[in-house]
């Protein structure tokens, strides 16, 4: 179930790539955009490089959450999904791994190309990407829960940020720690840790919440 | 004597029951608050660390314990509501948001004033003001949401899911002081210690938070008349209402 779903998602996905890929460049952009903004000095880059494109990848993660369940409740098809026999819950965690794959992967293979832009030494860009890939499936199950809730609302694109974005923040504020403690020199596993306790907490409850969330929404 | 606990339940008879509450608990908030004042401003000595400046302390720390505890009795109804659909406990649960809210508001504004002077700063991104600031935006979401959604058992429903999953975050908040090491002073008052601080002063703080409580439920209990009335407008009761008929 949950495979098929992710295949079908995935290819749908391919179908219509440029929705992934401006989700992708829009991350780009914006991390571009800081230098520009706040002036080339390396040290000052430096130090903002974590928090810039953690923020960024919170971000485009958020833009992309209408997409996750907005054209299949326009088409009828969630409709369906939703009288099937299957779990909705396992429906609903497919589609967060489908998210995730077509918007969190990209975000973390481009990060290290990114940070490079900003200066950060190797040890540090290692940790940047692996907190973001720890981080962004955190991102993509937080962000069901919200894109379920706002499903057809008018102005739903806005209320989805204000709603996500304050459950975002632990998830920002252990990410960019963990690369300012590399990059201080200090231990990072306490962080990880933390980022893999979200992830696991995520994983149990956020499918199961919005599974109830679309219920709700569709009524 | 039997009581019928969920007469109550109806929105009808809880109509009637909180508009003979309301003017009990205003007077009980008003002595309240002007006996806490009274301690606050006049009683309690000057302290010999913060001067003048701590006294701040009988309106924020009662704010803020404000704005953490109604955010979960908020949750406890939202998800009564959500699990029991009870139509008054999911009214009530969006009567306490905006509340909750204020003293959020309130809590990080005073705690500012505050700062300015004990800190020489405003503002600071430590741990307990984070969280709080938060609790602030999880409050907003919560109202958002509802404001959004035109149909009410949606709505109810919606803000139920949100609002528990803001739960999360309250005991963060009431830990994170004890959990991160920052500049935020640790707690002053703990049910297992004996207080750290002069009897005049606690006692100040302890009054000015019953006032707080007392001001909440008469906010609460107002606005939630207005809901009943807003969302039952077509039943029959509210038409006699609107005739003069009973009170």
């Amino acid at each position: 179930m949950i495979g098929w779903i992710i295949k079908r998602d995935l290819l749908l996905a391919m179908r219509r790539r440029a929705d992934v890929l401006t989700v992708l460049f829009f991350f780009i952009i914006v991390v571009s955009l800081f230098p520009l903004g706040v002036g080339p000095e390396p040290d000052i880059l430096r130090t903002m490089a974590s928090g810039v494109v953690w923020v960024a990848a919170l971000l485009a993660a958020m833009l992309s959450l209408g997409r996750m369940f907005s054209s299949d409740y326009a088409d009828g098809t969630l409709e369906q999904m939703l009288l099937s026999p299957f779990s909705l819950a396992a429906l609903v965690m497919g589609k967060a791994i489908s998210h995730w794959l077509t918007t969190g992967i990209p975000l973390v293979l481009m990060a290290p190309i990114l940070g490079l832009q900003y200066d950060l030494s190797g040890e540090a860009l290692l940790v940047l990407t692996l907190s973001l890939l720890l981080g962004t499936p955190v991102l993509s199950l937080i962000g069901a829960i919200g894109a379920a809730l706002t499903l057809g609302l008018r102005g739903g694109g806005v209320l989805v940020s204000i709603l996500v974005l304050p459950l975002y923040i632990p998830v920002l504020i252990f990410g960019t720690g963990a690369v300012e403690a590399s990059r201080a020199g200090m231990e990072v596993g306490a962080y990880f840790s933390i980022l893999g306790a979200f992830l696991l907490v995520a994983i149990v409850f956020s499918p199961w919440v919005t599974a109830a969330s679309l219920r709700v929404s569709m009524n | 004597m039997k009581i019928n606990w969920f007469k109550y339940a109806s929105p009808a008879s809880f109509y009637f029951l909180a508009g003979r509450m309301i003017p009990f608990f205003a007077v009980l908030a008003m002595v309240l608050l002007v006996v806490g004042l009274y301690i606050g401003f006049f009683v309690a000595p000057t302290d010999f660390q913060q001067s003048e400046a701590y006294r701040i302390i009988f309106v924020h720390v009662p704010a803020a314990w404000m704005s953490m505890f109604l955010y979960m009795v908020m949750a406890f109804w939202a998800g009564i509501g959500l699990a029991f659909n009870t139509r008054l406990s999911s009214m009530v649960a969006s009567a306490i948001a905006p509340t909750g809210a204020m003293f959020a508001f309130l809590a990080l504004w005073t705690g500012a004033w505050w700062g300015k002077p004990m800190w020489g700063t405003w503002w600071v991104w430590d741990a307990r003001l984070t969280s709080e600031l938060i609790l602030f935006f999880l409050y907003i979401g919560f109202m958002a949401l509802q404001a959004a959604i035109d149909d009410p058992k949606r709505s109810d429903k919606a803000g139920a899911i949100i609002a528990l999953v803001g739960v999360v975050n309250v005991p963060i908040i009431y830990f994170s002081v004890q959990w991160w090491n920052t500049l935020h002073q640790g707690a002053s008052v703990s049910l297992v210690q004996s207080p750290k601080m002069a009897t005049a002063m606690l006692s100040g703080m302890l009054v000015m938070s019953l006032a707080a409580w007392m001001y909440s439920i008469v906010v609460i209990l107002v606005r939630t008349r207005l809901i009943i009335l807003r969302r039952e407008s077509r039943a029959a009761w509210v038409a006699e209402l609107k005739e003069g008929g009973v009170k």
